[in-house]
């Protein structure tokens, strides 16, 4: 495929780049805030940002820009403005990358959303597990504060901004919004019901802006070469721009790659990974981390966008993408990630929290070879009776992996009941745990 | 009364509290801080955040219990956390588990008698192109292998850290000129 250019990983692909504020700034780094303070009326930015097309990174992709015009410009504030660096949804991997290779790049961009919605305080909620990354971000943050780049009187134009780093302790659902903002609080991470929206009633119930490390990240871009410029990358104008995409599974390359949305699956899985670990056939493929249905190989010609992916049944999601060659079990896929959601479901949805031990314990049962024919009548009844019914959209995640193996591999799941047994599996099943929380 | 909390700690409380418009925002950073100098939770820090933050020990409590990483008992000198989600498990977490094993002796959940190491299963750390991974305290070590993760539990052992942990993350690394 031709050559791109890459936007968010460039710095750190230069060989020595360090992160250090000194190689941001060599490298242009901070000349957009400086484009921009006390010269472009903060409504501007926000309307350059829409105009770019730039939507959010994180999972859901909402409009960035449009996301900046819901904060309500009477409020007397305070308002906020978070950065979302839980990154949690397994299959990606992208936000520790550019949190800790390029800090500065996002919290450039940070400076200028702050300054676009009016912040004055602002917060980066990095999962617990990153220790290093919440290091890697607390010096860059004493570099800022520093170069006068936070703080009072930030270069010398009256805006001011504070920057800390939260980090989290070890809860999935703290990378939903509304969950995040229950956690920073200090409570347990259980998301709300909506509305009203965190742009009305956020972090201590004021107005509130909480946006992706990759969104951020691409801000200080838009603002140096111009909304038209960012617009006419990729697939626009819904999908503009380019995306980090992770892979991982049986290819023979994983890693994040940054491309421009529009490439498409075959290009990704094959030419930019290297193809099949082993060269085996491809048997199905996760398209955006954990929460997104499985897709097959005749999805490989789809392309990477919002759209494209939505059209072929499944999410682009957080652009976490796994692999699977043939001889792997998709009812032992189903079940492990149905371990996951059991394990991180908050518990304040009935639907969710019932239902996906439920849904645990039977694909547990089918995979050790003790499932009944019945069992995927109850699999479908059970996922229909989570889907749409909880307060967050886990309820949705968590029944994709099930109805969509189901929809591609049921003769797998006949497979093992009538067998009693894993058809791909040499060695017996491990001993058959119960399930409880 | 003996606080859970050393004088060095107990001076940076007040500069923590200040960075959220109200003080229940500082709960989890003071648990971490807790946890920084106990190696875990324990009932008294959690009383003595309350009185802190003005709020009752079972709000602390409540909290401390959602969240995975907060030990609400003392573990291992070294906690090993082994990603078991699927991007790792398609690529070996049963081999790395099966290395530990051999290694040190141990199964999912267990100490090793000399109290060194603990070994968990976790869920997803967000490592999945470069499994299989393990976390011990602060450090991931990644794209393991049998002889890898043997010299990682040995540096450990002996020296409390290895030099393979992984820096800033990047992978596929750039290429060098």
């Amino acid at each position: 495929m031709a050559t791109h250019e890459l936007l968010l990983l460039k710095n750190m692909s230069q060989p020595g780049y360090s992160g250090s504020l000194a190689d941001y700034e060599r490298a242009g780094g901070y000349q957009a805030l400086k484009k921009v303070l006390g010269k472009i009326p903060p409504g501007d930015i926000t309307e350059m940002v829409k105009k770019s097309g730039l939507r959010g990174r994180g999972g859901a992709g909402f409009p960035t820009g449009v996301k900046w015009s819901f904060i309500p410009k009477d409020h007397p504030g305070p308002r906020y403005l978070i950065c979302n660096a839980d990154e949690s949804e397994p299959g990606t991997f992208k936000d520790r990358q550019l949190m800790e290779r390029d800090p500065h790049q996002m919290i450039e961009g940070m400076i200028i959303a702050a300054y676009a919605i009016g912040v004055r305080t602002s917060y980066i909620y990095i999962r617990g597990e990153f220790v290093l990354g919440a290091r890697v971000l607390e010096r860059a943050l004493a570099e800022a504060y520093q170069a006068g780049y936070l703080g009072k009187d930030i270069l010398g134009t009256g805006f001011a901004l504070d920057l800390y780093v939260h980090r989290g302790a070890g809860a999935y659902i703290c990378g939903e919004e509304t969950a995040l903002l229950e956690s920073l609080e200090g409570k347990r991470g259980l998301p709300r019901i909506k509305p009203p929206f965190p742009a009305t009633h956020g972090l201590f119930q004021k107005p509130t802006v909480v946006n992706n490390v990759e969104t951020l990240a691409n801000v200080p871009h838009i603002v140096n070469r111009g909304a038209e410029w960012f617009a006419s990358i990729g697939n626009p104008p819904k999908s503009s721009g380019t995306r980090v995409f992770c892979m991982s599974g049986h290819v023979k390359r994983p890693g994040n790659y940054e491309v421009p949305m529009g490439v498409t699956f075959r290009e990704i899985i094959y030419d930019i990974a290297g193809g099949m670990r082993g060269d085996k056939p491809l048997k199905a493929f996760i398209p955006g981390g954990a929460s997104a249905a499985f897709l097959m190989p005749e999805h490989l010609d789809v392309k990477l966008d919002f759209e494209s992916v939505a059209q072929a049944g499944s999410m682009l999601g957080s652009g976490g993408i796994t692999v699977m060659e043939e001889g792997t079990c998709m009812v032992w896929a189903a079940e492990n990630l149905l371990h996951f959601f059991n394990h991180e479901s908050c518990g304040k949805c009935t639907p969710c929290r019932e239902g996906s031990s439920w849904l645990l314990q039977i694909l547990r049962r089918i995979d050790h070879g003790k499932g009944k024919m019945e069992d995927l009548a109850t699999l479908t009844r059970l996922c229909g009776n989570i889907a749409g019914r909880t307060v967050c959209a886990f309820g949705d995640a968590e029944i994709a992996p099930i109805t969509s193996t189901l929809q591609y591999f049921r003769d797998e799941y006949e497979a093992h009941i009538r067998e009693q047994r894993c058809p791909f599996r040499s060695q017996p099943a491990p001993e058959l745990i119960s399930v409880g929380r | 009364m003996t606080s859970a909390f050393s004088k060095a700690a107990q001076e940076r409380i007040p500069g923590i509290i200040a960075r959220y418009a109200e003080k229940r925002g500082a709960l989890l950073p003071l648990l971490w801080l807790a946890q920084e100098e106990q190696g875990y939770v324990s009932e008294e820090a959690m009383k003595e955040i309350a009185g802190w933050l003005d709020l009752t020990p079972p709000q602390v409590y409540e909290t401390v219990t959602f969240y995975t990483m907060y030990n609400r008992r003392p573990i291992g000198k070294y906690h090993i956390q082994v990603c078991r989600s699927l991007m790792c498990a398609l690529v070996g977490t049963d081999n790395l588990l099966g290395w530990i094993h051999a290694k040190l002796g141990i199964k999912t959940g267990q100490t090793t008698p000399d109290g060194l190491f603990t070994l968990s299963q976790v869920e997803c750390l967000g490592s999945c192109g470069t499994g299989p991974m393990m976390q011990i305290n602060d450090d991931y070590y990644e794209r393991l292998t049998q002889d890898k993760t043997n010299r990682v539990l040995d540096d450990v052992k002996r020296e409390g850290k290895c030099p393979l942990a992984t820096g800033p993350f990047m992978f596929p690394e750039p290429a060098q000129k």
